[in-house]
């Protein structure tokens, strides 16, 4: 505001607006960066650092007796303080010196705060001052205000690059440390899968055993039941609706299945584990067989629903971008509908289908809450769908939740099969989108 | 085939190698037929299994779960005995807290059934009123002190064993000592429920409480406000980074290695599996920065940075569809490039981008995996009241519950699931609107 004034006022003086480089409100703008940017930044610097200095100067305080303990008793000390400042419960016995530390602390809390703020505030003005001298006719208030702006736009777009680089980062410096304690083709290619260890020497206990083949094997099985539904029932809707459903069939079908879709994964879970689960096994009793409660049946028929709108609405796309000169061409040739479809349209997007399947099969893998609702927990090695298996991450939910120490290979372990997950996911993933993508250019 | 005699030749008889490949055709065309007629009713069946499937999950959720929101009362006289609640008689706030108001309540059950004297007995009675009930007492003394020493006719939640039989998910027919309650107690009940003090009404505490062990006085509010306090921060973080980002990609970005290197980044990610995003909140904010866990805060940091590729491209895909004939206008009167993507562009992409926005965020609404790993799933009694107070999430919620071994909880979860749906509806519902309401074709 200020700096749109100072130009209009400027301008006068110069002979009219229409001196002016840029409109009045990029002056005031251009004021405006000058004020809040350095501000909000050092911000950002006082309020990241306060903690360290505040802890760095009451220590200092402390007096000299409990300054020459060891660091680690320092630390127990300066947390008690801590404690006694925000009013949780402390400890132990407050001793005087702690008590007095912790009104040091508060006191000096309040100087810094202070202190912050009239230093945050004089830059603010001091920025506010600057911005305010150049303000000129001849500065080129749009364009760098338009080069901030822009800044701001390229920080926003690189986030994306930040995220999958914080994941690999994450993920990858757990699993080297877990590969030192496991070696990682004992992890890859181990056939035993049971991460209770005992915590203390002379507990009963597993001794730790992280063989991760099991786990594969049951993610394939109950993602490979999950593809046996979804595949050809998501398919089929997909042609059904884009070559013969009547258009009202077509309006009311499709958004009934995106319904689906949007259902969260936690109600699936739900009604696999209380539903499907029980009536399999009755089912299966019926006819004379032995079904675990917790079957990978159950987990994977009803990840396979949830993948049908996935799997068709994929398909619905890739059928649709199929010319309709080729069906035109096949239809001349007297073929029927079907089999227009089934040998011309099917090969001709089948690329397309593919890489649909794909990301179908990657979502079926990462799937999590199915599985950790209606899968079982034990590391069975089988390929019976009746029994219970469990998957990657099932056991990374079970490894992670709940307290426990963060350097054990327990937790490590899960790391180490997310990374697993992460790749595995991430390789089909780029090959499904260069499929699709290649595919959709063939025929635009 | 011969090649002589044209094929075509109208009116004459059709030569002999031409009436055999017709005769071919023809034979053959009952069973292309009922191919035809095969493949198009797969297609029908495969629809119809789909949403077969949806009526009876959506249907079974609803028959197990509408019962949730009525609830089993006991209304009792209790007499309000100042020498339990306050011997003193100062009315301290102190000593009214800490008064034994789970005897008022026996003794008021006790003069219903004087009859029953052996102290086993006597639990058990007690054990058909909820154990949450003297709070609720404590909290009505505490309010009003002028309620001691008069006789006081509330109704208090019977216990989640109560309630069950009362809404017949308990089998009479099952012998005493597989059931939960005993043949007393079920004659107790039934003399309660023919005397008219026990009755069912409208459960209010299962949409106003936090979370309970008792499934009689659990409730999804603290879920419900978690949740909110998570959408907040995923709204407010991935709306204007995911609205820049798409600007940037689609308009300013030169068609450069880095630019694919992002765009193939945004792909990947929309593709991740949601468990992963939680790895990353454990090892990135909590482990690293060293935030607090269980904060709706993280929450909604992991969901942003999950929900960031959905919305950008949407985003995207909204700016794409303005056509060029803006952008080419308001660049020949003189608009630079940010003055016309800001002014033209800008708004008439915003109905589209909103829409992806709000289907992101219907997504995180119902995205519970990544929280686990964050340590949401804690049991949280309290409501939570800000962005760093621990607290879970709805969808959270209906994991916990689904887990609890209470018979009670079952639909419970199936209530909570059904609020969740709801809310779903809702903000689908707003963007179908939005878009039929802004769409434009140019």
């Amino acid at each position: 505001m200020l700096g749109r004034r100072r130009a209009l006022a400027v301008a006068d003086t110069h002979g009219g607006i229409r001196s002016l480089h840029s409109l009045p409100g990029h002056y005031g703008l251009y004021t405006a960066i000058w004020v809040g940017l350095p501000a909000v930044f050092l911000l950002f610097i006082w309020k990241s650092l306060e903690p360290t200095i505040l802890t760095e100067l009451v220590t200092r305080g402390l007096p000299a007796q409990i300054r020459e303990l060891p660091p680690e008793r320092v630390g127990l000390i300066m947390n008690d303080v801590k404690n006694l400042v925000a009013g949780n419960i402390v400890s132990g016995e407050v001793s005087p010196e702690i008590s007095s530390a912790a009104e040091h602390w508060n006191s000096l809390e309040k100087t810094m705060r202070l202190a912050g703020a009239l230093f945050i505030i004089g830059l603010a003005a001091l920025g506010l001052l600057f911005g305010y001298r150049m303000v000129r006719p001849d500065l080129r208030a749009r364009n760098r205000v338009e080069g901030v702006v822009k800044a701001f736009l390229i920080g926003c777009s690189t986030i994306a690059i930040f995220t999958t680089v914080g994941i690999v980062l994450s993920v990858l410096f757990e699993s080297i440390r877990f590969f030192r304690a496991v070696p990682i083709t004992e992890f890859l290619f181990g056939l035993e899968w049971s991460p209770q260890i005992a915590l203390r020497a002379d507990q009963v206990g597993g001794s730790g055993a992280f063989g991760a083949v099991p786990l594969f094997a049951g993610t394939l099985l109950i993602a490979g039941i999950a593809m046996v539904v979804a595949a050809p029932v998501g398919l089929m809707t997909a042609i059904y609706l884009s070559e013969y459903a009547p258009r009202s069939v077509r309006g009311v079908a499709k958004p009934l299945l995106e319904i689906l879709a949007g259902i969260p994964t936690v109600v699936y879970g739900f009604f696999a584990a209380l539903v499907v689960a029980p009536e399999i096994r009755k089912f299966g009793e019926a006819l004379g067989l032995t079904v675990a409660s917790e079957s990978a049946l159950a987990a994977g028929l009803v990840m396979g629903v949830m993948i049908i709108p996935f799997v068709s609405s994929l398909s619905d796309d890739v059928i649709n971008a199929v010319p309709q000169s080729m069906r035109d061409g096949a239809y001349a040739l007297g073929a029927t509908k079907s089999e227009t479809t089934r040998q011309v349209i099917v090969p001709a997007a089948l690329p397309g289908i593919v890489g649909g399947l794909l990301l179908a099969v990657s979502r079926a893998i990462g799937e999590t809450m199915i599985v950790v609702m209606a899968a079982g927990l034990a590391a069975n090695l089988t390929a019976n769908p009746l029994e219970a298996v469990t998957t990657v991450t099932v056991q990374i939910v079970t490894l992670l939740v709940g307290d426990q120490e963060f350097d054990s290979p327990k937790t490590l372990a899960a790391f180490a099969l997310g990374l697993v997950l992460f790749v595995v996911t991430l390789i089909l993933n780029i090959i499904a989108l260069t499929v699709v993508r290649k595919y959709r250019e063939q025929y635009e | 085939m011969s090649n002589t005699s044209k094929p075509n030749d109208p009116g004459g008889p059709a030569p002999p190698s031409i009436q055999r490949a017709m005769d071919k055709v023809n034979a053959s065309l009952p069973s292309r037929y009922g191919a035809e007629k095969r493949f198009r009713i797969y297609g029908l069946l495969s629809v119809i299994v789909g949403i077969l499937f949806l009526t009876i999950l959506l249907t079974s959720i609803f028959a197990k779960g509408y019962t949730a929101f009525r609830q089993t009362f006991v209304t009792l006289d209790v007499y309000m005995d100042p020498a339990i609640i306050d011997p003193e008689g100062n009315r301290d706030p102190e000593t009214l807290r800490l008064a034994n108001y789970n005897s008022l309540i026996r003794n008021s059950l006790r003069e219903i059934f004087p009859e029953l004297t052996g102290r086993s007995e006597r639990r058990k009675l007690s054990a058909l009123v909820s154990n949450g009930a003297p709070f609720e007492l404590q909290n009505r003394v505490m309010d009003d002190p002028s309620l001691i020493g008069q006789e006081l006719s509330m109704a208090f939640p019977a216990s989640a064993d109560v309630d069950m039989l009362i809404k017949g998910k308990i089998d009479r027919s099952v012998p005493e000592d597989q059931r939960r309650l005993s043949d007393a107690q079920i004659g107790w009940i039934d003399t309660l429920r023919e005397d008219g003090v026990l009755h069912t009404r409208w459960n209010r505490a299962l949409l106003t409480n936090g979370d309970s062990r008792d499934p009689e006085m659990a409730g999804i509010w603290g879920a419900v406000k978690g949740s909110f306090y998570m959408l907040v921060v995923t709204l407010a973080l991935s709306f204007p980074i995911g609205v820049a980002a798409a600007v940037y990609l689609e308009e300013f970005a030169p068609r450069n290695r880095w630019t694919d290197l992002i765009e193939i980044n945004i792909n990947n990610l929309a593709a991740v599996p949601s468990i992963v995003f939680g790895l990353l909140g454990l090892a990135v904010f909590l482990n690293f920065f060293g935030m607090p866990r269980s904060a709706p805060l993280v929450g909604g940091l992991v969901l942003t940075v999950m929900t960031l590729p959905t919305v950008i491209i949407s985003g995207r895909a909204a700016l794409t569809s303005v056509p060029p004939s803006i952008r080419e206008a308001a660049l020949g009167m003189g608009a630079s490039k940010m003055q016309t993507t800001f002014h033209h562009v800008f708004p008439l992409a915003l109905p589209g981008m909103l829409t992806g926005t709000i289907i992101g965020m219907a997504r995180a609404l119902g995205e519970s995996a990544p929280l686990l790993m964050i340590g949401m799933v804690a049991f949280i009694v309290d409501v939570p009241q800000g962005f760093t107070d621990p607290a879970t999430a709805l969808p959270v919620q209906i994991y916990l519950w689904a887990d609890a071994p209470e018979r009670a909880f079952v639909e419970r979860t199936s209530a909570a699931i059904m609020v969740l749906l709801a809310f779903l509806i809702v903000m689908n519902g707003a963007a179908i609107y939005l878009r039929r309401r802004f769409e434009r074709r140019w």
